[in-house]
């Protein structure tokens, strides 16, 4: 293996020269870092990445390799992967393929070597930036100037790059099991702005017919499939972007029982008539604690966001908060005080990340029971 | 949930003596739980009956007692202190059994203790075979199908219903014979019949084979609120079948997928509640299928472990305090954590380098052992490095264990066939078979399945050798390199070469070997070039939050650029690494650890080095500590100010010195490993403190120190030296029979062997000169059944005292860190004693000692020898410093920064009003066959304290603390040499009067009958049967006494010392050892054993 260079630059003009590991070409995105110690393919094909290069900070990265199972959506979504080192095998029984194969395969840029831990101190002390991975161009001057005019994630609607081009139902594979054996208590419409699988996967587990819309679907054609309760998926960008989903949001308020995730709950947040501000460098990882504030019980998280909603920012004191990030106080959950609308900031999914928080689907369902009692 | 306030006073359990399996991880954990509770008010009341602990530091508890750790002296002990409650979770085993052995018996009930941290029904749920398996399956788990048999039939139907391969294992064997692995019907039959024949109840259990299957291990913490953490995944290099303790391993795990490890997690926690451990650390065993991925659960300790102090170190997360802090009642979100500060513990630590952890053996110690890795652990220590990747970790690691190996090296070749046999046993060298079989060629898949470990170890370890075949190649490149000019295309592609590999942990002396260079070569390149290692924080959130704990690993990156105004520069400061340590007017000294333990360096030496550490921060010392021992102590981030997690080995230490600059260097408290440093830290310029390198070198060159003993009209056996076979021979015949036997340069009185004849040097000198070639053979006359006296003196330079005089209780010849001593001496004249103090206070003012020295003595016909002078800190340090009161490191520490002892209120030698005995403890029921002969060569592991007001019921107390259990009553077997028959005639009287019956062996009941004494006559084993050892397996026997009969013992000899190992029965094999046990026999019939904590007896000191 002759090994061919790659250059990663940030905004700021630090620079790592580094190995490229995947397909060849130019990237460019915002730069986060996440500190998940496994679960690189869910990361990988996690909607909300889009827009971001990601660097993970576990340096082995490609240990077990790829398998189909392990998948958050139909594709990888980061526009770029920076590791310290890529397993040079796949050494696990389900998996199918190489990392580096499956880089190569979705003609993914990806680039190891890097000191991770530098860049994610820069990241960690200057705030996320836009950055470029070049496997191309050998004058990383250059680079930083195409760094420097790429688009910026802030106030861009990046949600319409991931949804679904039409609606489907959940499991894309009905088999006789699903079809049968399971009584569909439930009718959910999740709304996809990036929907990770496993949130469909959860909702289908607990009994609940599951239907997935664009994003763009409106809120009469979403009541006219007569959910029992709407689910706003997860997704990447700025919410404030999304300024359609948020006027469906607001549509759909007392219509029907509602659950957001992460970017659901930011788009709730300002259908709420609230504001997002945008975190220094944001939350992504598999350990961050989160305090359920009705039972005191903390359960350890799955994160990914850059955005969170100013809860003192929604007029009239309309909602209440029931979750608290224990590390750095900020809101995780939050509860409309007369209308059935929950949300989380964080995965309850987790896919990856600890199961801990997967109780909440179980609210959900009980939300749709009280309010469909 | 806040802290409790119902509860006042807590009894803690420590773990006594050092042993394999339960080492000084636990002093570890005692030591952070004692801090932890008694800073939150807490009174503490500690047991513990090892004196070589901080834990058992006056300072670190409020009643601390070093007594034995048996249920009666901690029932005398509750009985005193009437504490509100007992944590038994940080003492190891040791704890949890005297803890259930103390509520079975209602002592707890009767006393109104509280069992905090896990009650009793947890500890029994985890810790009950059959138990434990009915709630793994009752929450769904699986654990390995196992069925018992009492018949071959029986066994038969359950190795059908399990399948091949399967595992045998007889209940009530000694020391697990007669197990194994059948991998066919025939097999199966064969193992079975012998195992149903060897067990005692004719039980055995047949349990499906899992040897090979992938193994992991959580460690978890759970609160009063039922918060859950998993605190560190841990990885098993080599696969079930090798004890956990004796396997390399890696944290975090390296081969799930986040789905299977979210599966074991859920399972571990789910394991973790319906064991039902209330609060605190617990370690959770599973083998996983490696084609199947079928999870089955091992074992759970319901206590913090040696894999949780590993742990701790792997993250950062202090398992151990977090651990007291929420048996007190505090929840896991209540507490912060301790790096971060700024946000709580509870979390799950994420690491963002490799951490590799790595056993340390002593089969050298015990030939007659199998070298055999197996489920029962053998390894006595191990070292952990830090890198950011696992061959980083893995190279760092494999010099760090000192057993002179550069990094990963290849075996010595083999035959084809041998090595194949190597790579299918684990053995401890099995690692460097691996690199010989890749180096030649066999393939991953095919050392896969040899060896089943996993693939993914097996390519990195490829990529290294891959790597090194390019840097041999790169020889002349690396030559042109280094007379090329900067920044030319040679230059630059040999310093990215070298910085390659230094990030694949390459040592500069493994490259000095490839390119026929010396090792400074390589270091002056470095500095040249700016191959420098950077220093990253161990900060448990892998860098997403600030840390505020100097606690730190080396790693090679590749360097950051700058990119401004059109120029591409070298970024001054990485961010990651933080090169220049934040500038401090603060006096600076680093402290160099004594890496793993190991027989002959253990956890007496990291005692000193905490002390140093203790007394230096006392005095505003900025503290640099230097270790790679995830066990101890001094590798606690709390106790020093900046913790380097690295290898002691010269390049790594003179990295760190770079870097930090200190104004001085303690080499003389970590042992061996450090004080071997001296040298080279002495040419790089670096200031050592502490006595001068001459006086060192006086006391180590034996013509030197000749010279100086002349000087001072001490005596010295005579001696002489050899560098051949005839010149030893020659040697010894000037010197005279007996003499000792042993090579230069060693620790532990490896290869040291005393010798009655021509032949019999020949035999051992051959030995010695193959144990540190080409350095010339020592050989000394043997002092015959003189005392040994150990002396231990302080000095500032200019003033000395005596810390303390210890007489051994066995004869000389047998290894000093392996005899019984007693403090203050019980048998020498004052007269005697006034000459060994002059002697020693002499070489101190001779050595003008500044610090530490240890002088060995022996006292034959009233003349007093010079055996040996230790310019350091001994292993004895500890012990005489809890006996005299007197903290003899910090005195030392202190003087070596220039604080004269006068001003330090040391004046005079303590000599107290109560005795003090120190007893070893040994590994020998771990390998089984082995003698438990004590000789020259060090075997112990541990040792303990007994203390008590006269000499029979200190050394009782020892005894007992030791394991062995002196009898009241019963049957004494006596069989000893010629020479000790008269000596044993009086022992026999007194035994006879104390009520014993007494058995020997012909020789020795005619001796005793002639004195008139009723002993019985036993059949020696080849004499027929029933023979003597029928007598103790039946239960016949329950005291030994047996001196061997010549330098080789006989075979049958040895069949009865290990019989009485096995099977717990007390077997002293010297006159001197049967005298005080006889004493300490008499002391146990006389009257009950009582208990005083050591803060009463220090006050005795004060007032006396």
């Amino acid at each position: 293996m002759t090994a061919r260079a790659a250059w990663l630059v940030l905004e700021d003009g630090t620079a790592f020269k580094g190995r490229a590991v995947g397909a060849d070409g130019e990237a460019f995105g915002e730069a986060v870092f996440n500190t998940s110690m496994t679960g690189y393919q869910e990361v990988l094909t996690d909607p909300s990445y889009k827009g971001q290069v990601v660097c993970m900070t576990y340096p082995h990265i490609g240990n077990y390799g790829v398998n189909d199972e392990d998948v958050e959506s139909r594709r990888p979504w980061v526009e770029g992967f920076i590791i310290r080192e890529l397993s040079p095998i796949d050494s696990n029984h389900r998996s199918q393929e190489s990392l580096e194969a499956y880089f190569k395969r979705h003609r993914l840029i990806a680039v190891d070597s890097v000191d991770t831990r530098a860049l994610t101190l820069t990241l960690r002390t200057q705030g996320s930036m836009k950055c470029g991975i070049s496997t191309t161009e050998r004058d990383p001057e250059a680079l930083l100037q195409r760094v420097r005019s790429s688009p910026d994630i802030v106030g861009v609607d990046l949600v319409k790059e991931v949804t679904c081009e039409k609606a489907y139902e959940w499991p894309l594979v009905s088999t006789q099991q699903t079809a049968h054996s399971t009584q569909q208590k439930r009718h959910v419409v999740v709304m996809d702005f990036g929907v990770k699988y496993n949130i469909l996967r959860k909702l289908a587990a607990l009994g609940c017919r599951v239907s997935v819309v664009p994003a763009s679907t409106g809120a009469k054609e979403i009541l006219a499939r007569k959910p029992d309760g709407v689910l706003l998926s997860n997704g990447p960008g700025d919410p404030a972007a999304v300024t359609y989903a948020i006027d469906t949001i607001r549509q759909l308020l007392g219509q029907a029982p509602m659950l957001g995730i992460c970017l659901g709950h930011q788009l709730l947040g300002h259908a709420y008539g609230g504001q997002t501000t945008k975190l220094k460098f944001g939350h992504h990882g598999g350990n961050h604690p989160v305090k359920d504030l009705s039972t005191n019980k903390v359960e350890i998280t799955t994160q990914n966001h850059n955005f969170a909603v100013q809860l003192d920012s929604i007029p009239g004191g309309a909602v209440e908060i029931t979750h608290q990030n224990l590390n750095d106080g900020t809101v995780e959950g939050m509860r409309h005080k007369t209308l059935p609308v929950l949300s989380l900031q964080y995965h309850p999914e987790a896919a990856p990340g600890p199961h801990d928080a997967q109780y909440f689907f179980g609210r959900f369902m009980d939300l749709m029971d009280e309010v469909h009692a | 949930m806040p802290k409790r306030t119902d509860i006042h006073k807590i009894l803690i359990i420590g773990s006594g003596p050092i042993v394999i399996g339960q080492a000084c991880e636990f002093d570890y954990s005692g030591t952070q739980a004692c801090k932890a509770l008694r800073e939150e008010g807490f009174e503490i009341v500690l047991v513990n009956s090892n004196p070589a602990t901080i834990m058992t530091d006056p300072e670190m508890a409020d009643r601390t007692y070093i007594e034995p750790i048996t249920p009666g002296v901690v029932e005398k002990i509750i009985e005193a202190e009437q504490p509100d409650a007992l944590l038994p979770t940080l003492g190891g085993q040791t704890a949890l059994n005297v803890t259930v052995q103390l509520a079975e018996r209602g002592v707890l009930e009767r006393h109104k203790v509280e069992l905090i941290g896990a009650k009793l029904d947890a500890i029994k749920r985890a810790e009950d075979r059959e138990y434990f398996k009915r709630t793994m399956e009752s929450i769904g788990l699986e654990v390995p199908t196992a069925s018992y048999a009492h018949t071959p039939e029986e066994a038969q139907a359950i190795a059908e219903t399990i399948g091949f391969p399967c595992v045998i294992r007889p209940s009530f064997t000694l020391g697990g014979t007669g197990g194994g692995v059948a991998y066919n019907p025939e097999e199966f039959d064969r193992i079975a019949k012998l195992g149903l024949e060897l067990s005692m109840i004719k039980e055995i259990s047949v349990e499906e084979s899992i040897i090979g299957w992938k193994e992991f291990e959580l460690e978890v913490m759970r609160d009063r609120a039922d918060n859950v953490v998993i605190v560190c995944s841990i990885e098993n290099v080599d696969p079930m079948g090798v004890h956990t303790g004796d396997s390399i391993t890696v944290a975090p795990q390296q081969t799930l997928t986040d789905r299977e490890y979210q599966e074991m997690r859920d399972a571990a926690i789910k394991i973790i509640r319906a064991i039902g451990v209330e609060t605190g650390g617990s370690n959770i065993q599973f083998a996983v299928h490696p084609d199947s991925g079928r999870l089955l659960v091992i074992e759970m300790n319901p206590r913090v472990s040696r894999s949780s102090a590993l742990a701790s170190k792997a993250t950062g997360f202090p398992i151990a305090k977090i651990a007291a802090k929420l048996a007190v009642g505090y929840t896991l979100d209540e507490l912060p954590n301790d790096i971060t500060k700024q946000t709580p513990a509870c979390f799950e630590p994420s690491i963002d380098y490799v951490v590799v952890k790595i056993p340390r053996f002593a089969f050298e110690k015990f030939p007659a052992a199998d070298p055999t890795l197996t489920i029962q652990m053998k390894s006595v220590g191990e070292t952990m490095a830090i890198g950011r990747t696992f061959n980083e970790a893995l190279q760092k690691g494999l010099r760090g264990l000192e057993i002179r190996k550069d990094g990963w090296v290849a075996s010595a070749s083999v035959p084809k066939d041998v090595l194949r046999q190597r790579l299918a046993t684990p053995t401890a060298e099995r690692i460097f078979y691996l690199k010989q079989a890749l180096v030649e060629g066999v393939s991953v898949d095919e050392i896969y399945q040899l060896t089943k470990i996993d693939r993914w170890f097996l390519r990195q370890l490829y990529a290294l050798v891959l790597e090194e075949e390019a840097l041999k190649g790169a020889k002349d490149q690396m030559n042109a390199c280094a007379s090329a000019p900067m920044g030319a295309a040679i230059q630059v592609n040999g310093v990215e070469l070298l910085r390659r590999a230094k990030g694949l942990g390459f040592s500069d002396r493994q490259l000095a070997g490839l390119w026929g260079l010396d090792e400074t070569v390589i270091r002056g390149w470095r500095a040249r070039w700016g191959v420098q290692p950077s220093y990253y924080l161990v900060d448990t959130c892998a860098a997403e939050f600030e840390a505020f704990t100097p606690y730190y690993y080396s790693t090679y990156e590749q360097p950051v650029l700058k990119l401004e105004a059109g120029s591409r520069k070298l970024e001054e400061t990485n961010p990651a690494s933080s090169l220049q340590p934040p500038a401090s007017k603060k006096r600076r000294v680093m402290i160099l650890g004594g890496g793993p333990n190991r027989i002959g360096q253990g956890i007496e030496f990291d005692y000193c080095c905490v002390h140093a550490a203790f007394a230096l921060r006392e005095m505003g010392v900025e503290v640099i500590m230097v270790n790679s021992n995830p066990e101890t102590v001094s590798t606690d981030y709390d106790t020093s100010d900046k913790l380097y997690f690295e290898p002691v080995t010269l390049e790594d230490v003179l990295n760190i010195v770079d870097r930090e600059r200190p104004d001085g260097v303690i080499v003389q408290f970590g042992g061996q490993t450090p004080l071997n440093l001296t040298v080279g830290l002495a040419q790089a310029g670096v200031p050592i403190l502490g006595s001068a390198a001459e006086a060192i070198d006086r006391a180590e060159d034996r013509e030197k120190f000749k010279r100086l003993l002349d000087e001072l009209a001490l005596r010295q056996p005579s001696s002489g030296t050899a560098m051949t076979m005839e010149e030893a021979v020659l040697t010894a015949r000037r010197v005279g029979y007996p003499c000792l036997v042993r090579p230069s340069y060693v620790l532990g009185g490896r290869a040291m062997e005393i010798v009655y004849d021509d032949e019999q040097l020949a035999l051992f000198a051959q030995r010695a000169f193959e144990a540190s070639p080409g350095f010339p053979v020592l050989i000394d006359k043997f002092l015959e059944e003189a005392i040994e006296v150990d002396v231990d003196v302080v000095g500032d330079g200019e003033a000395f005292v005596i810390g303390g005089l210890l007489e051994h209780i066995e004869e000389a010849g047998i290894h000093s860190g392996d005899s019984a001593m007693v403090l203050p001496p019980h048998t020498l004249s004052d007269d005697i004693l006034g000459e060994v103090r002059r002697a020693a206070l002499s070489l101190a003012r001779a050595l003008r000692v500044v610090g530490l020295m240890n002088v060995q003595m022996a006292v034959k016909d009233d003349a007093v020898y010079i055996l040996e002078v230790n310019p350091r800190a001994s292993r004895t340090v500890p012990f005489i410093s809890k006996a005299v009161g007197v903290p003899l490191a910090k005195v030392a520490t202190r003087a070596m920064m220039g604080l004269p002892l006068h001003a330090q209120g040391v004046t005079a030698e303590v000599v107290p009003p109560f005795l003090a005995v120190k007893e070893s403890v040994f590994p020998f029921s771990r390998f089984a066959g082995v003698d438990i002969l004590l000789g020259p060569e060090m075997r112990s592991t541990g040792e303990v304290m007994g203390i008590d007001e006269d000499f029979g019921r200190a050394f009782l107390k020892s005894q007992l603390a030791a394991g062995q259990w002196l009898p009241k009553s019963g049957t004494v077997f006596i069989s000893v040499k010629n020479r000790d028959k008269r000596a044993v005639v009086l022992l026999a009287q007194r035994l006879e009067e104390l009520g014993f019956r007494l058995v020997a062996t012909q020789g020795t009941a005619k001796a005793l009958q002639r004195s008139g004494l009723g002993a019985q006559p036993v059949k020696k084993i080849h004499e027929g049967r029933p023979n003597v050892l029928d007598a103790i397996k039946s239960g016949e026997i329950q005291l030994i006494i047996n001196t061997p009969s010549g330098r080789l013992p006989r075979a049958d000899e040895i069949l009865i010392r290990s019989a009485a190992t096995a099977l717990g029965i007390p077997c002293i094999t010297t006159v001197s050892g049967a005298q005080a046990s006889v004493n300490g026999i008499a002391a146990l019939i006389k009257r009950q054993v009582t208990v005083k904590p050591l803060q009463q007896y220090h006050a005795l000191l004060r007032t006396a």
